[in-house]
């Protein structure tokens, strides 16, 4: 039948309205607590008070004693089963057996020691209370520097030093940068512990189906394939008969590309009392046993020419691992060694990472993951140069930044940076500042005794992870698109997004691509047994590489719909346009829902045509993409409190192609909160034997709404040449920008008063205290 | 000893027996069965589990069942119309790209729903200092002030 067909405009590049949100609005999404399922038990886990000690004895009698309990399980109950995974290697890395439950020491606060299971939760944290557990508390060591010094106790008692790893990386010739350099400037800095505080803490169900000895795991994560390959290892367990579920996840930011000994607990556990159970984890327990972000220390050395050409950059970087590997660990600080360049020129570059153990609990990525701790240390770096040469911050980056006929740029450390026009949104971040008058506004507030700063930081960030070969998992990510009998579209995603948004953003994308509204479009994730293999939502990938994998499947999916358009129309070649085929010679069109129908009907296909309309796309990038941008921030302290008021935050950003503006900004205003809280206020404190001072969400200040500035967030936009769409990702750059540009901003402010440098988080009782000592820390 | 409670949630009168220890939060979950109040914190920070009781704000986490016992109580179940239309409120944040991972949603749109109701004209300072009960980490807060002026606006249906 023909069909009158009209060109639909485009949704890609479209502000549209969240899929996802009607559900979250109206409290009927489900999350991993609202699942119930009949006769589930519900677990608690005991875990150790203490940063450092050994485990002399545990009585679990007045626990099982107690109403309502199916079971308490210790660690002898699990020591033959396989440990918390580890997926990153480097050459020599110490990895201490990681068990599901503590055999006889602890290592940390919240380090788990024991499960009741009983029938209600309330039940199971009375009977958790009645464990009893005799520790011997043994000196423990939470600061990475004290823990390689001399005489500090093992964390590991095989391991003396507290070493896990050294690495050592080097581009150029660094120590001939440093021989020519006219200036060297040397500053130790600090990226502080940082607790992730997705608003959902952890949690899991798992369901023991005994006819046919397979198991679901329902898992708030941002890795359901990768979980289910893990977790079968660490049970021994088929992974075909494991399928993990992840319901709507309540933010993750790293704190879920995890796979934790809770979910392998829990797997256990359901398959040893034949009974659902479920684990969901307090705020404390969260605080205390979900990993931790950040915790580096930074020595740099920067060299220079006196005219502001950099030479050279030298870095020793002390990470704070915790006491166990998790997923990454190990990963991370070697991620801020690939970015510690910048976005600038110099091609000399040496790192030299040291891998410590302590008694806390393990770091891993958290929103940035490397790249904010690698960002802070250059963009400080730059300004302090600026400083030490009398020269503007501005002047000294764009005298140094790549080139805009540089690109692809072979960095020191061995990366290709994609493109970039790096100075583009400087020059625009100034420009709507008005950046001369705020200098002279600047100059007045001085000769006033206010201290107004105005602070600049520039970034580039590694993204799209990435290709398999530099990553410890698969890099790729597939997508499967499939045209139902109706005509209807299903999009299958390997990523695994909670709160980004691809529901939409990829069904904008279907939408255009087949020519039908919207609404006929179901964007499907986070099913094992329903979505194809996958990787997750992590590293800003989720539409860089998932988006790129989707773009495929679609182009895989349009030529299989045209060749049964063309059989149809009786044509050689047909377009797709406003859902339907149309024939280009003759302008006659069937509509795209009788094209799908006969596919599946298949009672005229020629010979060798294969029914059906799916398409299934595994795609591998072929580099990561570098976004990159520029934030500037004024800011006033008071000299009698040492509040810093943030006057104005600016932020540009290049992503590459935006496909839907209004969630680029959300992922932007996120990003900037959370290097915002890191920049003043957050940190994660252990006291020298391992308590966790800031323990709860009322000793842990993440940002409320009014700490925040009104953040004016634009763009340029600079595609990728990596992925078929231009994008580049978006999820981690306002966290990478923000830090050092509230630092420098601030830094600036204090000039007058001889500081050089601040280590983060710049409390008010930090600042006055500095300002009442005339500028000394 | 378990005690006996009646009170109304969104309209609907419930009758419970129910330990004096247990949180409100867990009984509008486990026992009234809602999907909607969530736990965030167990510490009144971060509001997740913000639901109005006599039309006032309050974090059912430290909230025994017993003190709801008589009171009339609204979640985020019974913000929407009967038919399924959205409040004004859900709408402008729906609009205004409000919410993320979502888990602060119904406790955010609750709490803006009482502030509109003593402020139907706030300043963003007042929408800041209104929300603070309420922790969202993946917004910034940004896209929610202007879901709550858009709502303030009128600017919430469509």
């Amino acid at each position: 039948m023909a069909t009158t067909v009209s060109k639909p405009d485009l949704l890609v590049g479209k502000s549209i309205r969240r899929r996802e949100d009607p559900r979250l609005l109206t409290g009927t999404a489900i999350y991993l607590d609202d699942i119930k399922m009949p006769g589930m038990h519900h677990a608690c886990i005991v875990r150790s008070p203490h940063g450092a000690a050994r485990i002399k004895s545990i009585n679990t009698k007045p626990a099982l004693d107690r109403p309502g309990v199916a079971a308490v399980f210790t660690g002898a109950d699990i020591a033959s089963l396989g440990a918390v995974p580890c997926a990153a290697s480097l050459p020599g890395l110490r990895v201490p057996h990681h068990h599901l439950l503590a055999q006889d020491r602890v290592y940390y606060q919240g380090h788990p020691v024991a499960v009741v299971v009983a029938t209600d939760r309330y039940l199971a944290a009375d009977a958790a209370d009645a464990v009893e557990v005799e520790y011997e508390p043994l000196p423990a060591v939470t600061d990475p520097e004290k823990a390689i010094a001399a005489g500090a106790p093992a964390v590991h008692p095989e391991w003396a030093d507290n070493i896990a790893f050294t690495f050592h990386q080097e581009g150029g010739d660094t120590a001939q940068a440093f021989r020519d350099a006219e200036v060297i400037v040397k500053q130790r800095i600090t990226s502080q512990r940082l607790i992730p505080v997705a608003l959902e803490t952890r949690g899991v169900v798992a369901d023991w189906r005994p006819g046919e000895k397979s198991l679901t795991l329902f898992s708030s994560t941002q890795i359901p394939h990768l979980m289910r390959s893990l977790v079968a290892g660490i049970l021994g367990m088929p992974e075909n008969l494991l399928r993990v579920i992840t319901p709507e996840v309540g933010g993750g930011f790293g704190s879920k590309l995890n796979v934790y000994a809770e979910e392998a607990l829990m797997a256990f556990i359901a398959k040893r009392i034949n009974k659902p159970v479920k684990w969901v984890e307090s705020r404390r327990e969260n605080f205390q046993a979900t990993i931790h972000g950040r915790g580096h220390v930074d020595y740099f050395e920067l060299a220079a020419k006196r005219d502001g050409t950099m030479l050279g950059l030298k870095l020793k970087l002390i990470a704070d691992l915790g006491a166990y590997h998790q997923l990454l660990t190990p990963a991370i600080p070697t991620l801020s060694v690939l970015m510690m360049p910048g976005l600038y020129r110099f091609k000399n570059v040496t790192a030299d990472i040291v891998g410590v153990f302590t008694n806390c609990v393990p770091t891993d990525a958290y929103r940035g993951a490397g790249r904010p701790e690698a960002t802070h240390g250059i963009e400080r770096m730059v300004d302090m140069l600026a400083r030490e040469l009398n020269m503007d911050p501005v002047e000294l980056r764009l005298k140094n930044f790549v080139g805009n006929d540089e690109f692809p740029f072979p960095t020191a450390t061995g990366l290709s940076y994609d493109s970039g026009n790096y100075a583009a949104p400087l020059k625009q971040a100034l420009a709507q500042a008005g950046y001369p008058e705020l200098r002279t506004e600047q100059a007045q507030a001085r000769k006033e005794g206010r201290l107004m700063g105005i602070g600049i930081a520039t970034y580039g960030e590694i993204c799209a992870l990435g290709p398999s070969a530099a990553l410890p998992a698969g890099g790729w990510e597939s997508a499967t698109v499939k045209i139902e009998p109706s005509g209807k579209v299903t999009v299958m995603t390997g990523a695994s997004p909670h709160g980004q948004g691809e529901e939409t953003t990829f069904a904008q994308m279907a939408a255009d691509a087949l020519g039908v509204g919207i609404d006929d479009v179901l964007v499907v994730h986070g099913d094992t047994a329903v979505v194809q293999y996958g990787i997750g939502t992590f590293g800003s990938r989720g539409t860089a590489v998932g988006g790129a994998a989707l773009f495929y499947a679609l182009e895989e999916l349009k030529a299989k719909v045209r060749k049964f358009g063309a059989m149809m129309l009786d044509t050689d070649s047909v377009t797709l346009s406003g859902g339907a085929c149309v024939d280009e010679k003759t302008g006659k069109s069937i509509s795209f829902a009788e094209v799908a129908a006969a596919a599946y009907h298949a009672k005229k296909l020629p010979p060798n045509t294969e029914p059906g309309l799916v398409s299934t796309h595994f795609w591998e990038p072929p580099n990561f993409t570098f976004p990159f941008g520029a934030h500037l921030v004024v800011t006033e302290v008071d000299r009698e409190t040492g509040n810093i008021e943030i006057k104005r935050y600016i932020a540009v950003d290049d992503c590459g192609k935006i496909i839907n503006p209004l969630l680029v900004a959300g992922q932007v205003h996120g990003g900037v909160a959370q290097g915002l809280g890191q920049a003043l206020w957050e940190q994660a404190v252990y006291d020298d034997t391992g308590q966790l001072l800031t323990g709860e969400l009322t000793d842990y200040a993440i940002p409320k709404a009014h700490f925040m500035p009104w953040i004016e967030s634009s763009h340029t936009c600079t595609p990728s040449p990596v992925n078929p769409m231009g994008v580049k990702g978006v999820g981690e750059a306002g966290t990478i920008g923000c830090s050092p540009a509230v630092v420098n901003s601030v830094v600036d402010a204090l000039a007058p008063l001889g500081v050089r440098h601040i280590d983060m988080p710049l409390t008010p009782e930090k600042i006055w205290k500095m300002i009442a000592q005339g500028g000394q820390a | 000893m378990k005690r006996t409670i009646s009170l109304t949630i969104n309209g609907k009168t419930y009758t419970d027996e129910v330990e004096p220890r247990l949180l409100l939060i867990h009984y509008l979950r486990e026992v009234a069965g809602l999907t909607g109040p969530h736990i965030g914190c167990e510490t009144s920070i971060c509001g997740a589990c913000t639901v109005l009781v006599g039309g006032k704000t309050v974090k059912s986490c430290t909230m025994f069942a017993v003190q709801a016992d008589g009171r009339e109580l609204t979640t985020i179940e019974g913000v929407a119309a009967a038919d399924g239309k959205l409040d004004p409120v859900q709408e402008a944040f729906w609009n205004e790209h409000g919410l993320q991972c979502g888990f602060c949603t119904p406790g955010m749109v609750l709490s803006v729903k009482h502030l509109l109701a003593a402020n139907p004209n706030p300043t963003d300072q007042e929408i800041r200092h209104g929300l603070d009960g309420n922790l969202c980490r993946c917004t910034g807060y940004q896209h929610i002030v202007n879901a709550v002026k858009a709502a303030a606006a009128g600017k919430g249906g469509v």
